[in-house]
């Protein structure tokens, strides 16, 4: 192998192997991102049933309810519209009515979700981001929460 | 007056870097000796009064002085004495501190054993060290400074955040932090060799241990931050793909790129470009790694506060050291000298092929990482990147990597006869799909791709020991012969085939425990039995205990196997009155590698309690594995001094380091 040869090889080789991360990384950013929706979102983007989406809000008070076999529903709102939330199994410790949470699941045919995670904020001074976004677009958003730290 | 002193110190310790980062520097330019003398006491002092100032918020925090408005926000009078200790960095701006204590450890330890490098490389090394320190000196004093006092001192403090009072945080960010931060040595080497414009085969021999080092301590840093999420998250995961988990592996994978081009550079003389590419990126990656993790950007468990000045200040440190280290990369690079080329099946060839697919691997975590957060900031579009664009991106990058983890070792220099390597590893191939095939006949079920995953894991391993059971020709001559060459055998090679072998097991236990493992979650009352794999689990019912500032809600479970009672499981969760938290403790039960765990849900209206439950057959390989590679890594490390020291080919004679004194 002459010189230019050997240089040829492992220039191809390194463009190959880039060119395959490359197709990696498109195909599946095509197929598995998840978008994140806050209710409003939902009902003005016209989502279609089945598709998988991350739902943020708050978990409407008044409205937990269990049921047999570790069953949940709650409704997420965003202070202007609410969507029913279904889902089986434990709520993280921090769960709690009038608390940020981002539910990841599919919409429904009825227009419920069904959760098949549930993530709750990790300690008092943290407010998923998403979920804030979401707040201080409706307009519900208090300052003070902010500044409390 | 005992925060007054840290903040002084650490004032005094700016000064001290602002010396450092242009005296040496001008000294060395000149070649004028006392100015380049300059470094190695300064970086020693900086060290004292980094050291003075961590030492100051430590003892504020084990006085219980809240006054301190660091110590206040973060620590309770009655917390463990251990997580008083543990809390100065369980915080943003503690955590800063230790940031640079670590980075002037390291400054300090160049300046006392860099004693044979050349007395202008070491100047240079040691006040690029200081502009890094200097940069994050300033950014502690004006916007994280842990030293602030409140006007009038509260009585009770707010409590540590109840998920970090725990014993895998007490270890988790110093050894990653030593990562993290141990690859500015290699960045400070390769800027240095940017601007002095030479490079040869003795700069790879002096930058290798300390990424060695910095290797190591990421490895089982990263390794226990899994662990304790596994334990203390209640989820029984090991890796979520998490924004922040991310920022750690990414300069991990650059990391270990870095180690094995390092090779090829210290042995062959080639690669140089490349390798001192890889030495900037690790630690451009690890400070990017500490954008997200500190900045706000991500809402993680390790963002303490979101303050958006701070993540301004820290993305311009970045920019200033990454877009000026590839700025003089740009500008230097073309003026080296480059290297001799090799044949394509080669030592060399593997391990330029260990490099692509790892750098591969780390630019699609990158992707993965950071595409929601420019999509979100260029259209507003929020969305996840989650588990299953790393399965379908790193994964099939990882997988021919794992491949001819065993080829390498057995390559070679400059021409490999590949034929002949794959005759060596007939016995490991065979053992492989021997596993494979035994892994069908016993799988009932399951993914197709996982018998297939614990063939790559037996042959990553068995092929890991090849090399060393060839060397000491084991079952070929005599045992005794065998041993002897064994002691014999080159550290290197041991550190080489342990280490792989390490990612072998970890790769195992990550096959079997996702797998294999099995879950269960169930509401049960008081008496009421539940079955999992082979274990029989009764609920015997719920206690309270009083905890040093929590209290705690335990459930008894008593675990049968064959009807035979074997342990007691306790899980439990803590309510924490302060901060009117609650933190879910599993119990977990350890037989031989593999894990039962148990996570409590909510106590329900009727008396019943949710459980979670998961059996991980064989989860504790991942960590091990870790483990393993650290020790690989730790023979490797010991193998230099035997190296330096040992006589090198003649025909060589200008790579042999200078050993009489620098200065």
């Amino acid at each position: 192998m002459t010189r230019k040869q050997r240089r040829l090889v492992l220039i191809g080789g390194s463009l190959g192997v880039l060119a395959l991360a490359a197709v990696l990384v498109l195909s599946a950013l095509k197929d598995s991102i998840v978008f994140f929706n806050s209710p409003t979102d939902i009902a003005e983007k016209n989502i279609q049933p089945g598709s998988r989406i991350r739902l943020g809000g708050l978990v409407k008070p008044g409205t937990l309810q269990k049921g047999e076999q570790l069953a949940v529903r709650f409704d997420v709102t965003d202070g202007n519209r609410a969507i029913a939330v279904n889902y089986q199994g434990i709520l993280p410790d921090l769960f709690r009515e009038g608390q940020g949470v981002i539910a990841e699941g599919t919409l429904q045919p009825g227009g419920g979700f069904k959760a098949d995670s549930v993530l709750a904020k990790h300690d008092e001074k943290y407010m998923p981001k998403e979920v804030a976004d979401a707040l201080k677009k409706q307009g519900h958003w208090k300052e003070d929460y902010e500044k409390k730290k | 007056m005992i925060a007054e002193f840290g903040h002084y110190a650490l004032v005094l310790a700016l000064g001290l870097a602002l010396i450092q980062s242009v005296l040496p520097m001008i000294g060395a330019r000149l070649r004028d000796d006392t100015l380049m003398g300059v470094a190695g006491p300064a970086a020693l002092a900086q060290f004292v009064f980094v050291a003075a100032a961590f030492a100051a918020l430590t003892a504020c925090y084990v006085g219980s002085d809240f006054s301190v408005l660091n110590v206040f926000e973060n620590s309770h009078s009655s917390m463990p004495l251990v997580y008083k200790f543990t809390s100065v960095w369980g915080n943003h701006e503690g955590s800063m501190l230790l940031w640079v204590l670590i980075l002037a450890l390291f400054g300090a330890l160049v300046a006392s054993f860099g004693g044979n490098l050349p007395a202008t490389l070491k100047a240079t090394v040691l006040s690029v060290q200081s502009w890094i320190a200097a940069a994050f000196y300033i950014f502690i004093l004006v916007s994280s400074n842990p030293f602030l006092r409140l006007p009038q001192a509260p009585f009770e403090g707010r409590d540590l955040n109840p998920i970090l009072q725990d014993f895998g945080l007490a270890v988790h960010p110093p050894l990653l932090y030593l990562g993290y931060v141990g690859f500015s040595i290699s960045f400070s080497f390769a800027i240095a060799a940017l601007i002095e414009g030479r490079i040869d085969a003795a700069w790879a021999r002096w930058v290798r241990p300390w990424t060695l080092a910095a290797w190591m301590c990421l490895t089982v840093g990263i390794a226990m931050g899994s662990y304790w999420a596994y334990y203390e998250l209640g989820w029984g995961g090991f890796w979520f793909w998490d924004p922040v988990e991310n920022a750690s592996l990414m300069p991990w994978l650059a990391g270990t790129a870095l180690l094995h081009s390092a090779v090829v550079m210290e042995r062959r003389n080639a690669l140089k470009v490349w390798t001192i590419l890889l030495s900037i990126l690790a630690f451009s990656l690890s400070l990017v790694g500490t954008f997200l993790v500190r900045s706000g950007v991500l809402t993680s468990v390790h963002t303490f506060a979101s303050d958006p000045t701070r993540g301004v200040f820290i993305l311009a440190i970045l920019m200033l050291f990454i877009g000026g280290g590839l700025g003089l990369y740009a500008w230097r690079a073309p003026a080296l000298k480059q290297g001799g080329l090799f044949a394509p099946i080669s030592r060399e060839g593997a391990l330029v092929f260990n490099n692509l697919f790892l750098t591969a691997a780390c630019a699609t975590v990158f992707v993965g990482t950071l595409y929601p957060l420019a999509l979100e900031a260029l259209t507003g579009e929020k969305i996840s990147v989650g588990a299953p664009f790393f399965n379908l991106t790193f994964g099939p990058l990882f997988i021919p990597l794992l491949l001819v983890v065993p080829l390498g070792p057995l390559m070679p220099w400059k021409r490999g006869d590949l034929l002949g390597v794959a005759q060596r590893l007939i016995l490991a191939a065979a053992f492989g799909i021997l596993a494979i095939a035994a892994t069908f006949a016993l799988m009932s079920g399951g993914p197709v791709l996982a018998p297939f995953g614990i063939g790559l894991a037996v042959f990553t391993m068995i092929g890991a020991l090849t090399d060393i059971v060839e060397r000491i020709g084991l079952a070929r001559v005599p045992l005794a012969t065998s041993l002897a060459r064994a002691r014999g055998l080159p550290r290197s090679v041991w550190g080489t085939g342990v280490a792989h072998f390490g990612l072998g097991v970890s790769l195992l236990g990550i096959v079997c425990a996702s797998t294999w493992g099995s879950e269960r979650i169930v509401a049960l009352k008081p008496g009421a039995s539940v079955s999992l794999s082979s274990y029989e689990l009764t609920f015997d019912g719920m206690v309270t205990r009083q905890g040093g500032n929590y209290r705690e809600l335990i459930a008894k479970f008593t675990v049968r196997q064959g009807g035979a009672e074997i342990a007691v499981m306790e899980p439990s969760k803590r309510t924490f009155a302060t901060r009117q938290m609650s933190t879910t403790e599993a119990a977990l039960l350890t037989r031989g590698a593999s894990q039962l765990y148990l996570s409590l849900g909510d106590q329900e209206a009727d008396g019943s309690v949710a459980v979670r439950l998961y059996h991980k057959p064989l989860v504790l390989l991942i960590w091990l594995g870790a483990v393993v590679m650290f020790v690989g890594g730790a023979l490797s490390l010991s193998d230099r001094r035997l190296r330096i020291g040992a006589p090198k080919p003649a025909r060589r004679p200008a790579e042999r380091p200078a050993m009489q004194p620098a200065e």
